[in-house]
């Protein structure tokens, strides 16, 4: 009898059960980016690392070597990776806690320098590993348990575009905002990866994809709503697109 | 080779070069500056990695990143930058990443002041970032002997997969002196690094991990204990000191270290010419702080006389090694205020009058 292949596990994830709340989209965002790398054949030769978060276990997902960074400092470790190992892929896995609070110096800077590597941000406007405290991404009127009435302009300030922030910085190469609430956007979310690791085979600089992300648990939702409340209320803050695409310049000057 | 006329912290920046380091990371901070000029220019010449970070926290995770791949790293900073670098400090430590760490010291606490100063030996000594860890530092008191250590410290912190500290204070940061870049010194052997996350998991046949995070306590503590073993080797190997003048039967020892033992020295000699023998004992590492040297001191010798630019922080090592065997007293200024030798010289005959200062 013939069998066909219709689904198998990407060799880009290893066999470990990921540790994420069912529903969560981490889940999706790790096998698009262990199959983008397992798919360009860099998986045996990349590098990541992972940050302090929900995804602080990412080390044992990814099947290629990893380092586990403190609280924000990602960009930084793989600025130090990459500056040695200039051959290799070098990948940081960071959410919106970690990246755009605590490590807002990091990945400004590395972007600013030019790094010549991939970050994958998650963002789900909480944090999520602590138990659902407010993040600089958080929406107005959003409630967390730091913002118990939902988030106050005038207490916490208005949540913070990173992908916006980012593209203001010449050293940026590749920005993108992408969503996985269906599978027609889960598509261009993997291509969006695939564009910016190729931006880092080619030596093109700085790349980021932002995925827009959920949190069942800490938003107090279902994960089919979750879904929805993302479509409706983040992506209208956070839109979906390409906010820089310096591809074609000549980033081998000195 | 011929010696060359050199600044302190230059010297520590090509003894680098000359020690094999490829990456260097660092952010500018007084009095150490001229560590990353000087490396700025010649590490690329040297086809080697500088880069200058935006801060000490992002410089030291650079180095976590770039050691975990596997090269010999550096970094360099004084006082408050050190205690910037501790967050990172400790990662290297829990994931047995070797690397360099020079801190020129300067006086505290917080913004401080930028003249000399050893009141670093507590964040050094004890840690300084968080957990059940151990750096090894040596306190050098001479361009010559410094340049040598830190030639070295890139075999020693690979062999023990630890960060390795060179504490020197200001001074020896900013004077000159003759050197000789290229004598040899004694390097560690180690195997290679297959342990690093390098991205050569195919060749290697399994991935590697980097990481401080055990979740499970059994693991943490038996992670721990490792780190100890580890340590417990280092207490044995490297006890590094220098006796002086204990031949002459001196009634007092002083105990000190990096310039402040420089000025110690000159103090033994103005004693000499009015027949007061003092001798000295030297750290020349400061963790594992050198308790063989307390053993079998001459008979004549009834008080240790700790001096330190700080209010006394090596003095509390002194009290545990000595345990109860000697008289013990202490002088020491702070603030980047640098004792001279007549002090030093009143200090003694205080004592020796009796009286305390």
């Amino acid at each position: 009898m013939k069998t066909k292949t219709i689904y198998e596990p990407t060799e880009g994830l290893t066999e470990r059960e990921l540790t994420y709340c069912p529903g969560c989209t981490h889940g999706i965002i790790h096998k698009l980016t262990g199959e983008v790398l397992a798919e360009k054949g860099l998986i045996d030769e990349a590098i990541g690392v992972a940050s302090v978060g929900c995804s602080v276990m990412s080390y044992e997902f990814f099947n290629c070597d990893m380092q586990q960074a403190a609280h924000g400092r990602a960009p930084a470790v793989a600025t130090g990776i990459k500056r040695v190992r200039e051959d290799h892929t070098v990948f940081t896995y960071q959410g919106d806690g970690d990246l755009a609070s605590i490590g807002l110096a990091e990945i400004v800077h590395a972007a600013h320098r030019g790094e010549n590597i991939t970050v994958v941000f998650v963002n789900n406007a909480i944090y999520g590993m602590t138990g659902g405290q407010m993040a600089p991404t958080t929406l107005l009127g959003q409630k967390t348990t730091t913002s118990p009435t939902g988030r106050q302009k005038k207490a916490a300030g208005e949540p913070l575009r990173m992908s916006e922030l980012l593209a203001t910085i010449p050293g940026a190469t590749y920005l993108e905002r992408v969503s996985v609430h269906d599978p027609k956007h889960i598509r261009k979310a993997k291509k969006a990866l695939e564009k910016a690791f190729d931006v880092q085979t080619k030596k093109q600089g700085f790349s980021m994809i932002e995925f827009i992300s959920t949190c069942p648990v800490n938003w107090g939702i279902n994960p089919n709503d979750s879904l929805k409340w993302a479509v409706d209320n983040l992506i209208p803050y956070y839109p979906l697109g390409v906010y820089k695409d310096a591809t074609e310049g000549d980033h081998n000057e000195k | 080779m011929a010696k060359m006329l050199m600044k302190g912290n230059e010297a520590m920046a090509l003894a680098a070069i000359k020690g094999g380091c490829d990456a260097f990371f660092g952010y500018p901070i007084t009095p150490q500056n001229e560590i990353p000029e000087y490396l700025s220019f010649h590490m690329e010449e040297n086809d080697r990695i500088f880069v200058q970070a935006e801060s000490e926290v992002a410089a030291i995770n650079m180095v976590y990143g770039a050691a975990g791949s596997g090269a010999r790293v550096l970094t360099s900073s004084s006082s408050p930058g050190i205690a910037l670098k501790q967050e990172g400090i400790s990662y290297l430590a829990g994931s047995e990443l070797p690397c360099v760490i020079i801190n020129v010291m300067r006086g505290g606490p917080g913004l401080g002041g930028i003249q000399p100063s050893q009141a670093d030996y507590n964040q050094i000594t004890r840690g300084g970032g968080n957990g059940d860890y151990k750096l090894l530092t040596f306190a050098p008191e001479n361009i010559q002997e410094t340049v040598d250590i830190v030639k070295r410290s890139f075999s020693l912190a690979d062999y023990y997969r630890n960060p390795v500290m060179i504490a020197v204070d200001g001074l020896l940061g900013q004077m000159m002196e003759p050197v000789d870049i290229d004598k040899p010194v004694e390097e560690k052997e180690s195997g290679p690094k297959d342990w690093a996350a390098d991205g050569f998991a195919k060749k290697r046949g399994h991935r590697n991990k980097i990481v401080s995070l055990h979740l499970d306590p059994q693991d943490l503590e038996n992670h721990n204990l490792k780190l100890q073993k580890k340590y417990d080797e280092m207490r044995e190997n490297e006890q590094h000191y220098e006796l002086i003048n204990m031949d002459d039967n001196p009634e007092i020892i002083f105990v000190a270290y990096g310039s402040m033992a420089r000025i110690a020295r000159s103090a033994i000699d103005t004693l000499k010419e009015e027949g007061i023998e003092v001798g000295m004992i030297r750290p020349i590492a400061i963790s594992p702080f050198p308790q063989k040297a307390f053993e079998n001191l001459p008979d004549s010798v009834h008080t240790l006389l700790t001096l330190e630019m700080s209010l006394g922080q090596m003095l509390q090592d002194v009290q545990i090694v000595n345990n109860g065997r000697y008289t013990l007293d202490f002088y020491g200024r702070t603030g980047g205020m640098v004792p001279g030798t007549e002090e030093i010289v009143d200090k003694v005959k205080a004592i020796l009058k009796g009286g305390k200062q």
